[in-house]
């Protein structure tokens, strides 16, 4: 029996298996038992679904202040100092809200729906390093919850998923508005999707790894004496990663894609018959979707999370943490300075836009990189 | 242990997403409940090791084929399918047809492997084995359903436009 579990894992190559096999090298390492193992997790998931849910609110007052200033406003001012507690404000008032169903609408779906959205949404960040590892005493803690070696096509099929929360709710919401915006949404997403996942491949091909965490590993060090190794730079991704980029707006339905809820036209778009909780799990959605989409380009384009780093141990782990989060907080800043910025497509520009411009250049910067690979190999 | 419980598990899921595909009435029910088929296949793949598969079942069938599918009902806003007693036909020649068809199959399994189990993460299915099949000992096979789906492609676009109305300027 003994032999039989040792032949099965020699032979992996499933993510299940290896996450097993990773787990027992780690504790083999640090001659751990299970339970440690699992407090460590447990920990590790709590708190990054903590930080996660946090910066998700603080995007929104980030949103709300940028925008405001933008606009020659002062945004959030009144609910402690520079607004700092509103998002603790909008929260309670969301949970003390009237929980509205409408009638006629298709319950099972209509309560799923916004659960969707936000789960999918959440579940992105498993995989999504953050920094190298920390060690406490004899425990040596990547920081990650868990590394799989098909990390990046996780979160491609996870995000690909989350359409089905704003699809079903346009749909069992039972009104015209929203039905029109669960529709955009899907055709949106789907037409955006195929450039999104073209101009990572570009990034694979150099790489040569799915794990997020090789993916940054490669991007390490400096090239021609100062400037970064990072693949918008070495790789000549430069392209893809505007591509991604815009796709990726698209995809997180920001302005200027913001079509299905598109306020002028069709209210709220696919939620407008939700309030209280079900409507705020929606706008969580969509920020936590936003956190990820810049962390995916963080770690793809723009070398993760290297930079200078000094000083003793716990500030050596610690350091590449805040570079990595510092690049997310500048593309959130970017997504918002776009809101503040660009008007909204209309539909069928939206629709040429992905199909005769992004997708073309997708694939011929696809073609560009495979040809250079294949004259550096 | 522990793969087997997984196995089981999704595999009953599985089972139960098919049997209620056919139950349900409501065509977005039933889309969905293929939602939940395509996902246990895909942690079902995942156990036997061949995450790539896995991923792209996630992606490419519940993540965009399903979607458009969901998409359509909607688009037509395809009520409740009213339940009918069945074709004569479909009993009589249907039920044993399966029969027939799935008995065939299993013997076949079993006469081909007789007792063998494949263990579980034992097939190889890291991405870039894949790829190698792929492009040398499938590149034929791979090419021609490429043509097959760039046909497809095409015939979509000629069944979908209307030449005699979007030739010249667009009306309006």
């Amino acid at each position: 029996m003994q032999e039989r579990g040792r032949d099965d894992l020699t032979s992996v190559g499933g993510p299940v298996l290896s996450a097993v096999e990773g787990t027992r090298a780690l504790l083999r390492n640090n001659a751990l038992n299970i339970t440690t193992f699992i407090i460590v997790s447990l920990i590790k998931t709590v708190l990054a679904l903590f930080v996660l849910l946090t910066a998700v609110a603080y995007t929104v007052w980030l949103e709300r202040k940028v925008v405001g200033h933008m606009q020659n406003r002062w945004g959030p001012t009144r609910v402690g100092p520079f607004g700092l507690l509103q998002p603790l404000a909008d929260g309670v008032k969301f949970l003390f809200k009237e929980d509205l169903t409408p009638p006629h609408v298709y319950k099972p779906l209509y309560i799923a729906a916004p659960m969707i959205a936000v789960i999918f949404a959440l579940t992105s960040i498993a995989v999504i390093p953050v920094g190298n590892s920390i060690t406490l005493g004899s425990l040596h803690i990547p920081l990650q919850i868990t590394d799989v070696n098909i990390g990046l096509l996780i979160i491609l099929g996870v995000t690909s998923l989350g359409v089905y929360g704003v699809a079903l709710a346009g749909w069992s919401s039972n009104s015209k508005y929203s039905l029109l915006g669960g529709l955009r949404a899907s055709a949106q997403m789907i037409s955006y999707e195929i450039s999104l996942g073209l101009s990572l491949v570009g990034v694979l091909m150099l790489t040569g790894s799915f794990s997020l965490r090789d993916i940054v590993d490669t991007q390490g060090g400096t090239f021609w004496g100062f400037i970064p190794r990072w693949n918008i730079f070495y790789g000549g991704q430069f392209i893809a990663f505007f591509i991604y980029l815009i796709s990726a707006y698209a995809e997180t339905n920001r302005i200027p894609f913001d079509l299905p809820e598109a306020e002028t036209e069709l209210v709220a778009g696919y939620h407008t018959e939700y309030s209280a909780m079900k409507f705020a799990m929606f706008f969580m959605a969509e920020y936590a979707n936003m956190i990820t989409v810049a962390a995916v380009a963080s770690l793809l384009f723009l070398g993760g999370w290297h930079g200078p780093v000094v000083g003793p141990p716990i500030l050596r782990a610690l350091l590449p943490v805040f570079w990595f989060v510092l690049r997310i907080f500048g593309f959130l800043f970017v997504y918002i300075w776009v809101r503040g910025t660009l008007p909204r497509f209309r539909y069928d520009q939206l629709m040429a836009f992905g199909w005769k411009f992004l997708l073309p250049l997708a694939i011929a910067n696809l073609l560009v990189t495979a040809l250079v690979v294949a004259l550096r190999a | 242990m522990t793969h087997l419980i997984i196995f089981l598990f999704f595999g009953a899921l599985c089972l139960a997403g098919a049997v209620n595909l056919l139950v349900q009435r409501h065509p977005i029910n039933s889309a969905l409940s293929l939602v939940v088929v395509m996902g246990s296949l895909a942690v079902e793949y995942l156990l036997l090791g061949a995450e790539f598969v896995a991923a792209v079942q996630v992606i490419v069938y519940a993540g965009a084929v399903m979607v458009l599918f969901v998409f359509v009902i909607m688009l037509l806003n395809a009520g409740e399918e009213v339940r009918t007693k069945g074709s004569r036909v479909a009993m009589l020649f249907g039920i044993p047809g399966m029969l027939v068809g799935s008995a065939l199959v299993g013997w076949v399994l079993i006469e081909r492997t007789g007792s063998q189990t494949v263990a579980a993460g034992a097939l190889p299915g890291a991405p870039r084995t894949i790829g190698w099949l792929l492009f040398h000992n499938f590149l034929l096979p791979f090419e021609v359903t490429s043509i097959l789906v760039l046909i497809a492609i095409m015939g979509a676009v000629v069944l979908a436009s209307h030449p005699d109305t979007d030739s010249g300027k667009k009306k309006s």
